[in-house]
């Protein structure tokens, strides 16, 4: 599990984050949402220790990740997997380096396990038999399992995925968020997703932590969405009129049901 | 203002090259990695290297030659000057400013784009302690690699100036060979190679911190390599004025 304690972060005169105080929960998708310039991404950045806060806390467990020293630090991060919306794969290396590299740098495995780890990533995220393919020689959703692939190699206990979905299209975007959502469950890891799609919101929010101006506007799960009051949450969620009205329809068939 | 910008980007130097000295996660990929530059850094100059080096020597002997006009001076200083000239200034300091150029803006692009890539954020989440493994390699390689290659320069440039005065019947073969034998100095070889290490060093250090922390898009990473050639470039001549200062 992760925490954060009134988490605070500013940027000369601009505050982005004021005060988050919430948890993200081991075993399921935890996902941060809203709208662009909410603060999604310096608070990703902030669990994961890239940016450092201008006050609060956030702990792993139990431990203050700001308090670590620099050697503990890098031992937390080496159970940390991270998915970047770019998916930053290594683009001199093939696949199957880019999936290795973790392993080559932090374990004393024989090139012969390696490979078999390697060989279990890739069937993992159902991408068997691409270890030789440059990143630049396969599509954007191959690219992001493989980034998923490598952010899995060291079984990591929290994942962490920025816009997983960005780019892609709805078919590749629900197939990456069951992946993602099945290796949450699989392996009990904590995963915190920042995303934009509603997609994801209805289909794996099994915790949405709502960001409005810096500051946590609303937290529940897929199945109070529909039915909560918050007009924060309202406004992002069913932000066209489409959408309102299929809210309005999905209501009145549940309470005619009732 | 200009101070203070000085004593920031200097401080965060210092942080850098502080960071980047650290025990390495895994040996063995320091290792393999530093090889790699040393091939990318040290072979893949070689050519440029050779190319400036012969052309260093044959300028130096075409004029030293014509300055030597009908002078009383022996004929044979020719070989005498351009092998004192090459090994004291011309290598070391020719070849570095030509390698900050090739080698420095290279790095800086190399690393620039990583970061923009978000290449260094993912090794940083990995918990590889990027400072040291990207830093690192670079310099130990630069710093073995870029000695030689002045070495190498130094003699293609005495060969240079025997092609453009020997070969043409300025002076003689035995007279440039003469000269090049006559009052030797050990100390001017040891002062090349110091020249060349703390180049090789600065040339490297200050590319890769340009690299390291830009900000933005292509524009800064293109300013990013600028500046990495032009603050090698400068503190090479400062550092060549200070050795020559404490070692002469």
């Amino acid at each position: 599990m992760i925490r954060t304690e009134n988490l605070e972060k500013s940027f000369g005169e601009n505050h982005v984050l004021k005060g988050v105080s919430t948890e993200f929960y081991s075993g399921k998708p935890n996902l941060i949402i809203g709208s662009s310039g909410a603060g999604k991404t310096v608070l990703l950045k902030l669990l994961i220790g890239l940016f450092e806060p201008t006050d609060g806390k956030v702990y792993y467990d139990d431990t203050d990740l700001f308090s670590l020293s620099d050697e503990a630090l890098r031992q937390i991060r080496m159970k940390v997997g991270m998915l970047f919306q770019g998916n930053a794969l290594f683009d001199s290396m093939s696949v199957g380096e880019n999936i290795r590299f973790p392993m080559d740098m932090f374990t004393n495995k024989t090139a012969a396990e390696k490979e078999k780890r390697v060989d279990e990533c890739l069937e993992m995220v159902n991408m068997e038999g691409i270890n030789e393919r440059f990143p630049s020689e396969v599509s954007g959703g191959m690219q992001k399992r493989v980034g998923i692939a490598r952010a899995m190699v060291l079984e990591p206990k929290y994942l962490f995925c920025d816009e997983p979905n960005s780019g892609l299209d709805p078919q590749t975007s629900i197939l990456i968020d069951e992946l993602i959502c099945d290796l949450t469950n699989r392996n009990n890891i904590t995963t915190v997703i920042n995303t934009h799609d509603m997609n994801s919101v209805m289909g794996i929010g099994d915790n949405i932590v709502l960001l409005k101006d810096g500051q946590l506007a609303w937290q529940g799960d897929k199945t109070q969405v529909l039915e909560s009051d918050s007009e924060v949450l309202q406004d992002f969620i069913f932000a066209s009129p489409f959408l309102r009205r299929l809210r309005e329809d999905a209501l009145k068939t549940r309470h005619a049901q009732e | 203002m200009v101070v203070t910008n000085m004593l920031f980007h200097l401080g965060r130097y210092v942080t850098l090259l502080r960071d980047s000295i650290s025990r390495p996660e895994k040996f063995s990929m320091y290792y393999k990695e530093t090889m790699r530059q040393m091939d990318a850094i040290g072979v893949g100059s070689v050519f440029i290297v050779l190319l400036i080096s012969v052309f260093i020597g044959m300028v130096t002997a075409v004029q030293f030659a014509d300055q030597l006009g009908d002078s009383f001076v022996p004929s044979y200083y020719i070989g005498y000057i351009v092998r004192d000239i090459t090994i004291i200034e011309m290598a070391p300091t020719i070849t570095c400013l030509v390698l900050a150029g090739k080698v420095g803006s290279n790095l800086a692009a190399e690393i620039g784009g990583m970061r923009q890539k978000e290449h260094i954020d993912a090794m940083e989440i990995m918990g590889v302690n990027t400072a040291a493994y990207l830093i690192l390699p670079k310099i130990i390689a630069a710093v073995v690699v870029i000695p030689m290659l002045v070495a190498i320069s130094a003699f293609v440039s005495i060969i240079g100036g025997y092609l453009s005065t020997v070969v043409p019947g300025t002076i003689s073969h035995t007279e440039y060979v003469l000269g090049l034998r006559s009052f030797f100095v050990p100390r001017y070889v040891f002062m090349m190679f110091v020249k060349a290490a703390v180049f090789a060093f600065l040339l490297t250090s200050i590319s890769c911190y340009m690299g390291y922390h830009v900000k933005g898009g292509s524009i800064e990473l293109g300013e990013a390599s600028t500046s990495a050639v032009v603050v090698s470039d400068v503190l090479i001549l400062v550092f060549d004025f200070l050795i020559a200062l404490v070692l002469t």
